[in-house]
C-alpha cells in the first residue's frame, strides 16, 4: 500500500502503468461511498454546497486544461482561533501528530499574522497554492512533482526519491517529508514513508464533483473559502474575485498561486 | 627526455593499516547508520520539516564540491602546460573520482527513498539543476576515466592531441560541475539565503581550495607511505601560491555576497542571522570558515618555507582548510534553512508549522556517521586505486624531469 501511493485513478497520471485496475477499484469505491453519503446524510455533502463549481470528471478521463481550479480565501471571514479546515483536512487524510511537531506534516496551517506596522493581527490558512509556474516542479529531478492539466499539483508518490528539493523551493513551506511509517493511512491519502507529500486539493473529491474538505469544513464556519473553477467567469469565485481587494502570497516572486486571500 | 615514473603502492605501514582499518569501520558505522534511517525514517534524524537538508548533505556537497577541485593539478599540467605540475595529474585525477563517489554515496543513502536511485537515473525532469547534476556527476566519472586512460595506457599516453583534449573537457567540465552544486542552491527563489547567481561561483572557488587541499593531504600520507618525498620542495612553494591565491578568491567572493545582500533590506534579517544573531551559524561562519579555514592558513601559506617545515605548515593549512569547509557548507545549507521564509513580508508570522520561528537543529549520530563514511569512501577508493594501478609518481617527482 505504502509503496502505490498517491499516483494514478487518484490523479489522473498514466505515468506508472496501473491506472486501470486503480480506477476500477477507486471508482467501485467512490460510487460505494457517494451512494452511501447520499443514503444517510442526504443534503449535508454534495447537495449542501451543490456542484456548479464542481463537476464530476468521469472516470478513465484525463483533467482537462479548460478548468483551472482555485481558491479564495477571506481573512474577514477566517475566525480567529477556528481550526476547522485543519482539523477537516487532518481528518480527510489521515495526518495525525506523532507527538513531535517538528516531523509532523502538514497539509493546511493557520498561521497568525500580526502586522509589522500597525501590530493588527490576522490569521490565515496556509495551504499548497498550487502555483501555475511551480518551483516545486520546476527542481523535482524525476518529474514526481507535477501539475496536472487543471492546475492541481501534486507528487507522484511512485517515482518521488525522497531528495526534499521541492520542500526546499517551495516558497510557502507547503509541503512535508513522511518522516516514519504509518499504519492506519486513509484510501484516498496514501503515505509512503520516505516521500514528500502536501495538500492535494483533495483531488479525489473533486473528480468525484465535490469540494476539498477544508472548504466544505470552512463552510459550517462562516465560509471564509471559496473553491471553484478560475476559468468559468461565472462560477463564484471569479465573481467574488471581481469585487474583493485580493492578494497573493509572494506575488513578487510571479509562481501565480491558484490561491488567493482577500481582505490581507 | 626524462621519462617520468610511476608506481604503485606495495608495502604498507603499520600507520597504512590503521589508517585503512579507520576508514573501514567509519564505512560500516555509515552503512549501518543508512540503514538505520531506512529503516525507521527521517524521523530518528535531527532533521525535520523545517531543516529538510542536514549533516549528510554538508558532508556530499562538500565532498563533491572537493572533487572537482581536486582535478586542479591535472588540469594545471595539460590545460595550462605546466609541466612540472604533471608527475601529480595522475593522482589529481583519482582523487577527483574518489571524492565525488564518497560524496554521492552520502547523498544517495540520505535519500527518503534510496532504493529508487535508479528512477533517478532513469527519469528526467530537465527543467531540474538536480536532474542536470545526475548527468554532470556521471559524466565527469566518466570523462575523468578517460582521461586517466589517456595519461596511462601506453599506447594512448603518446598521443598527446588526445590527453590534451580530454585534459580540457575534464576541465570544463569539472566548472560545469560545480556551477551545476552552486546552482541547486542559486536557483531557489523563495530562499533569502541562497538565490543568486553567486552561489555558482563561489562553489566554483570553494571546490579550488578543499580539492587541492585534500590533493596536498594525499600527497603528504602516500609520502609518508612510500617512505620518499613526492612533494618536492618546488611544487610546496607552487601549492603554497595557489591554495592563497584560491582562499583569497573564495574570500572575496564570500565578502561580496554577503555585502550585497546587506545591502539590500530584504535580505538584512537573513544576514544579521547568519553573521551575528543567529548562535551556532555566525560562530560556524567567523571562527570556522573564516578565522580557522580561511585565516590561519593563510596566516602559514604565508610564513611557511619550501623545506620540511614549510611542508609540514602546508599539511596543517591544508587540514584547518577543509574543517573551514564543513564550516563554510554547514552555515549555507543549514544556517540557510534556519533562517525562516518570509512568506509574509510586512508581517511577524507565527504557527503551529514553525513559520516565522527559527529553525532549531541538531545533528543526529546517524547522519555524522553517514557524513564521515563518506570521507572514507572516497580516501578508501583512493588508496585502493594506488594499490592496484600506477598513480604515485616515482619520488623524487623533479619537475625538470618531466620537461622536454
Amino acid at each position: 500500500m505504502s509503496s502505490c501511493s498517491g499516483g494514478c485513478a487518484k490523479t489522473g497520471c498514466a505515468k506508472t502503468g496501473c491506472a486501470n485496475t486503480g480506477v476500477d477499484r477507486r471508482g467501485l469505491l467512490r460510487t460505494a461511498g457517494a451512494f452511501a453519503a447520499t443514503l444517510l446524510a442526504p443534503g449535508v455533502t454534495l447537495y449542501a454546497f451543490g456542484a456548479r463549481d464542481a463537476q464530476a470528471r468521469p472516470a478513465g478521463e484525463p483533467a482537462s486544461a479548460n478548468v483551472r481550479w482555485g481558491m479564495l480565501i477571506d481573512l474577514n471571514k477566517c475566525k480567529p482561533g477556528c481550526n476547522a479546515c485543519v482539523t477537516a483536512c487532518n481528518e480527510e487524510n489521515g495526518l495525525k501528530s506523532s507527538g513531535r511537531p517538528e516531523i509532523d506534516a502538514q497539509w493546511i496551517r493557520k498561521v497568525t499574522l500580526r502586522n509589522a506596522a500597525t501590530g493588527v493581527i490576522q490569521e490565515a490558512p496556509v495551504m499548497c497554492q498550487h502555483c501555475e509556474n511551480p518551483p516545486c516542479v520546476d527542481v523535482c529531478p524525476t518529474g514526481a512533482s507535477f501539475k496536472r492539466a487543471d492546475g492541481i499539483v501534486l507528487v507522484d508518490k511512485h517515482i518521488c526519491i525522497g531528495c526534499r528539493y521541492c520542500m526546499m523551493a517551495c516558497p510557502f513551506k507547503a509541503r512535508s517529508f513522511v518522516h516514519e511509517e504509518h499504519d492506519d493511512q486513509k484510501v484516498n491519502a496514501p503515505r509512503g514513508k520516505g516521500t514528500v507529500e502536501g495538500c492535494t486539493l483533495c483531488v479525489d473529491r473533486i473528480d468525484a464533483g465535490r469540494k476539498p474538505a477544508c472548504v466544505e469544513a470552512c463552510a459550517r464556519e462562516g465560509g471564509a473559502m471559496i473553491f471553484g473553477d478560475l476559468n468559468d467567469p461565472e462560477s463564484e469565485i471569479s465573481k467574488k474575485l471581481r469585487q474583493l481587494p485580493t492578494t497573493k502570497l509572494r506575488a513578487d516572486l510571479a509562481v501565480a498561486p491558484a490561491v488567493t486571500y482577500a481582505n490581507l | 627526455m626524462a621519462q617520468q615514473k610511476y608506481r604503485r603502492l606495495t608495502s604498507h605501514t603499520p600507520l597504512f593499516w590503521l589508517l585503512i582499518a579507520l576508514h573501514v569501520i567509519a564505512i560500516a558505522a555509515g552503512v549501518a547508520a543508512a540503514l538505520y534511517m531506512e529503516t525507521h525514517g527521517h524521523g530518528v534524524t535531527g532533521m525535520s520539516n523545517q531543516i529538510v537538508w542536514g549533516a549528510p548533505h554538508v558532508f556530499a556537497v562538500f565532498l563533491i564540491v572537493s572533487a572537482s577541485g581536486a582535478l586542479n593539478v591535472a588540469s594545471v599540467s595539460s590545460v595550462f602546460n605546466r609541466l612540472n605540475y604533471k608527475p601529480f595529474a595522475r593522482l589529481s585525477g583519482i582523487l577527483a573520482i574518489a571524492l565525488l563517489v564518497g560524496g554521492l554515496m552520502v547523498l544517495v543513502l540520505d535519500l527518503g527513498r534510496p532504493e529508487r536511485v535508479f528512477v533517478a537515473m532513469t527519469t528526467y525532469n530537465f527543467r531540474s539543476i538536480f536532474a542536470w547534476n545526475i548527468y554532470l556527476y556521471s559524466g565527469f566519472v566518466a570523462i575523468v576515466a578517460f582521461y586517466l586512460f589517456a595519461m596511462m595506457d601506453r599506447r594512448a599516453s603518446r598521443n598527446q592531441l588526445f590527453g590534451k583534449i580530454m585534459g580540457s573537457t575534464a576541465f570544463v567540465w569539472r566548472l560545469l560541475l560545480t556551477m551545476g552544486t552552486g546552482s541547486i542552491f542559486g536557483f531557489l527563489i523563495a530562499r533569502d539565503a541562497y538565490y543568486g547567481a553567486i552561489m555558482a561561483p563561489l562553489f566554483i572557488a570553494s571546490s579550488l581550495v578543499y580539492g587541492l587541499a585534500f590533493t596536498v593531504l594525499v600527497l603528504v600520507t602516500m609520502s609518508h607511505e612510500t617512505s620518499n618525498q613526492l612533494m618536492p620542495e618546488e611544487m610546496v612553494g607552487k601549492f603554497r601560491g595557489l591554495l592563497s591565491l584560491f582562499i583569497l578568491a573564495t574570500l572575496f567572493l564570500t565578502l561580496i555576497s554577503h555585502l550585497t545582500k546587506i545591502y539590500a533590506a530584504p535580505f538584512r534579517g537573513v544576514e544579521a542571522f547568519l553573521l551575528h544573531d543567529g548562535g551556532v551559524y555566525p560562530l560556524a561562519f567567523w571562527l570556522g570558515q573564516i578565522l580557522i579555514g580561511s585565516l590561519a592558513p593563510l596566516a602559514l601559506l604565508a610564513l611557511a618555507d619550501n623545506g620540511p617545515t614549510g611542508r609540514k605548515m602546508l599539511a596543517l593549512a591544508s587540514l584547518l582548510l577543509l574543517l573551514g569547509g564543513l564550516a563554510q557548507f554547514y552555515v549555507i545549507i543549514i544556517g540557510g534553512q534556519a533562517y525562516p521564509l518570509n512568506i509574509f513580508p510586512g508581517y511577524v508570522a507565527s504557527s503551529s508549522f514553525f513559520d516565522g520561528a527559527i529553525n532549531a537543529y541538531t545533528p543526529s549520530a546517524p547522519e555524522i556517521l553517514l557524513g564521515i563514511s563518506g570521507v572514507s569512501i572516497a580516501m578508501l577508493i583512493a588508496a585502493l586505486g594506488c594499490r592496484l594501478l600506477p598513480f604515485l609518481p616515482e619520488a623524487p617527482a623533479k619537475s625538470e624531469g618531466a620537461r622536454p
